[in-house]
């Protein structure tokens, strides 16, 4: 009997099958068809890229301080270096930018430490965040307190107004919304009524005609020695527009646990608020976060609209800039610039999303 | 353990507060009672504020003269007609564009979602591609790029670009050539309606027929020549009674011929483009949420590929695709109300905008404009609600 104990050498994958020509042959052109959509996208790639690289970087101006910099003919980045405080602070007074600048910092800070798992002190830095940073936020950007002069808010803008915008809209729509979702799925049919009439009325009318409303309407419905500021009107219609969407998504996530996890938690004696606090949010609201995350974008991209009731985001400085007679025609320049901002913002909350969907998935999902 | 016994004597009932339907009852109470009392002060307050103001309430300021012009009218409207008109108007102009967008949105999602899906590497990653470019910058800013950045930035009317001696393209807006219908045009529509008719009898005709005898014609071909082809030779037939008015440059401006505003075309892109990223996502997802089984078993009934998708692919997929469809389709309807950051005369712009503004009416203005929008969402919820209980899956 002839048995070999040694094991065969490995033979080389048939040629062919394997290196870069075999990609190129099974990837793009299998097939007369597939060969020729291959053409196209290169050709589609070619006329897209070119001229885009052309423009952006190589017949661009860089550096300067006048428009008179800007003696190419490609981009004229000199318009959006020269504005470059202004996109981020707004009209905010320069001496005080570094106010600004320790509450992006802290913003950051506490972003990091929520996003990177190895952390430690999880619930203790929600609770900071959520608690002490509001504060601290407030009283360095708004001043008043501790010699700090006032900065008021109609001078707040750019990039730091629509962060402001988009965290406290978030941060506010949260509570209402649980509150919201719970009630619509409460088994008490006058609150589960209202609840689905608030919902349905802010999801059904677009954000614009509700920060109309927030603008030119709430000061008829406060008495009139009441004079709320711009933005806190602002603020009010982008909180309640937002729960409404918040509280769908908590709904979404509360109905995909098992009613066995509350029925027997119930068996066990617990109250309706321990069950809900203990056994069906916590495993409801690992499910809800990629919910959460796509809304906070939307919100985020949403925030642009306040522009129209006169207050100056990114996109509203932006576009403030573009119509000044020393700078004008390079609207395409700011343009770009305001979207690369928002691009970079919402596609990394987007990947952050895929990932934790991948993360916390526990095999709920059917 | 022993069961405890119960000590509750006879005829004595739990406080009130330990009893589960009661204490509903209560706070029900107080929710009713703490929304009314905020109401009165809402009403309380908009009152005596209305009243410092000398506004008077109520829609009769709907019947006074508008005295404002609007850049696209769809029906007759001349500075002289009413508020109301405005109004009418304005909705037209959002139906407008939401629908056409709606269109324009349908088919470049589906095709990029489709794209999106290819074997072909270079194909699939463009879309992805167009994908995450369009999805992750805010729409608002889409429509200023498209606005200022690119329609503001063509040349003048004397010097527009031309694609033929027909259409033109300059910063005032497309010019289009106009069909003039002649007498004895009516003949065309007619036929095409007799031809949609009897294509949908030629279905049912067809599908009795195959399960009566398994016998079938090429339905779908036979109609589409019906539907296309007998207007078409009606048309030949009648001596195409239509004349194009071509746009023609006069002094400054074209006159003649269909002018789209730039406006319309700014939004109607912009809008098509940001929601079209979303459709394909869509898209994407619901053909993936088929198992590959289904194709699998499909092919191994030996059906066609055609049919394969046809009659097992598409049809389940489409249960995935429509819910979160029409849901973009909504989005696209009440985003089509930033209208009035480049002053398309749309429902919010002219309405809530222009006739707010001269009128003062805030809380009549609003309210009609935020019911037009809520009516809208409504239909299409119930239109959802009726299409997901007809395609659900019947479970046991």
């Amino acid at each position: 009997m002839i048995h070999n104990k040694d094991t065969l050498p490995q033979q080389p994958a048939p040629k062919g099958s394997i290196g870069p020509i075999a990609w190129l042959r099974g990837n793009l052109f299998n097939g007369p068809i597939n060969s020729l959509f291959t053409l196209l996208g290169l050709y589609v790639l070619y006329l897209l890229v070119v001229p885009t690289i052309q423009w952006a970087f190589i017949d661009a101006d860089w550096v300067g301080t006048s428009r008179e910099d800007c003696s190419r003919v490609g981009a004229c980045w000199v318009f959006v270096n020269a504005r470059f405080s202004q996109f981020i602070y707004g009209l905010y007074p320069s001496e005080e930018y570094w106010r600004a600048n320790i509450v992006f910092a802290m913003f950051a800070g506490i972003i990091a430490w929520m996003v990177i798992p190895r952390l430690p002190f999880k619930r203790w830095m929600t609770l900071f965040a959520l608690l002490v940073f509001p504060v601290i936020a407030y009283v360095l950007l708004h001043g008043g307190y501790f010699d700090l002069p006032r900065v008021s808010t109609h001078r707040w803008g750019g990039l730091m107004l629509t962060l402001l915008l988009a965290t406290v809209g978030m941060v506010g729509a949260l509570p209402i919304g649980i509150v919201l979702a719970l009630g619509r799925r409460s088994t008490m049919p006058i609150v589960r009524t209202f609840c689905v009439i608030f919902i349905e009325f802010w999801r059904g009318v677009p954000l614009i005609t509700i920060l109309f409303m927030a603008s030119v309407m709430l000061p008829l419905f406060l008495p009139s020695e009441m004079n709320v500021d711009r933005l806190i009107r602002a603020l009010i219609g982008l909180t309640l527009f937002q729960s409404a969407y918040m509280a769908e998504v908590i709904r979404g996530g509360l109905q995909a646990i098992p009613k066995g996890q509350d029925e027997a938690a119930a068996a066990l004696g617990m109250t309706y608020w321990k069950r809900m606090g203990l056994i069906v949010m916590p495993q409801a609201l690992k499910m809800m976060i990629p919910g959460i995350v796509n809304t906070f974008i939307s919100l985020f991209k949403d925030t642009t609209l306040v522009m129209i009731i006169g207050l100056f985001d990114l996109l509203g400085i932006v576009q403030a800039a573009l119509s000044d007679s020393r700078w004008l025609g390079f609207s395409i320049e700011g343009y770009v610039f305001a979207a690369f901002v928002f691009w970079i913002f919402c596609f990394s909350m987007s990947r952050y999303s895929q990932y934790l969907e991948r993360k916390l998935n526990t095999g709920h999902k059917q | 353990m022993s069961v405890r016994p119960n000590f509750r004597p006879a005829g004595h009932k739990p406080p009130f507060w330990r009893d589960r339907a009661k204490r509903a009852l209560i706070f029900q109470i107080i929710v009713v009672a703490a929304v009314a009392a905020f109401l009165i002060y809402i009403v309380n307050n908009t009152q005596t504020n209305l009243d410092a103001r000398g506004i008077t309430t109520g829609f009769g300021f709907l019947n006074n003269t508008a005295g404002f012009g609007i850049g696209q009218t769809l029906i007759e409207y001349s500075s002289q007609s009413s508020y109301g008109r405005t109004f009418v108007i304005g909705l037209l102009n959002t139906l407008l564009v939401g629908g056409l967008g709606v269109l324009a949105a349908s088919i470049i999602g589906f095709i990029v979602g489709i794209a999106r899906l290819s074997p072909n590497w270079l194909i699939a990653k463009l879309a992805n591609a167009y994908i995450e470019t369009f999805r992750n910058i805010p729409l608002l800013l889409q429509i200023f790029f498209w606005y200022f950045a690119v329609l503001r930035s063509l040349p003048s009317a004397r010097e527009s670009m031309a694609f033929g001696e027909a259409i033109f393209l300059n910063v005032r807006g497309l010019y289009l050539p106009e069909p003039l219908f002649e007498s004895g045009f009516g003949l065309i529509p007619a036929t095409f309606v007799v031809a949609i008719i009897a294509s949908i009898a030629l279905v049912i005709w067809n599908k009795r027929r195959h399960e009566a005898t398994g016998k079938r014609l090429p339905v779908f071909w036979i109609s589409l020549v019906l539907i296309f082809g007998l207007p078409l030779l009606v048309l030949v037939v009648t001596g195409v009674p239509v004349t194009w008015e071509m746009p023609v440059l006069r002094g400054f401006n074209f006159g003649g011929g269909i002018t789209i505003i730039p406006e319309f075309l700014a939004l109607w892109l912009a809008l098509s483009i940001y929601t079209a990223s979303f459709i394909a996502e869509i898209v994407r997802s619901g053909i993936q949420a088929i198992p590959h089984g289904q194709t699998e078993a499909a092919q191994a009934l030996s059906l066609p590929r055609k049919l394969v998708l046809r009659l097992v692919v598409i049809p389940q997929a489409m249960r995935v695709i429509i819910p979160p469809l029409t849901s973009q389709y909504l989005n696209l309807i009440k985003n089509s109300s930033l209208a009035t950051a480049i002053g398309y005369p749309d429902l919010v712009s002219v309405f809530a905008g222009t006739t707010l503004n001269q009128t003062g009416q805030a809380i009549e203005v609003i309210a009609m404009t935020m019911a037009v929008y809520l009516i809208i969402s409504l239909l299409v919820s119930m239109f959802m609600n009726w299409f997901n209980a007809r395609v659900a899956l019947v479970e046991r």
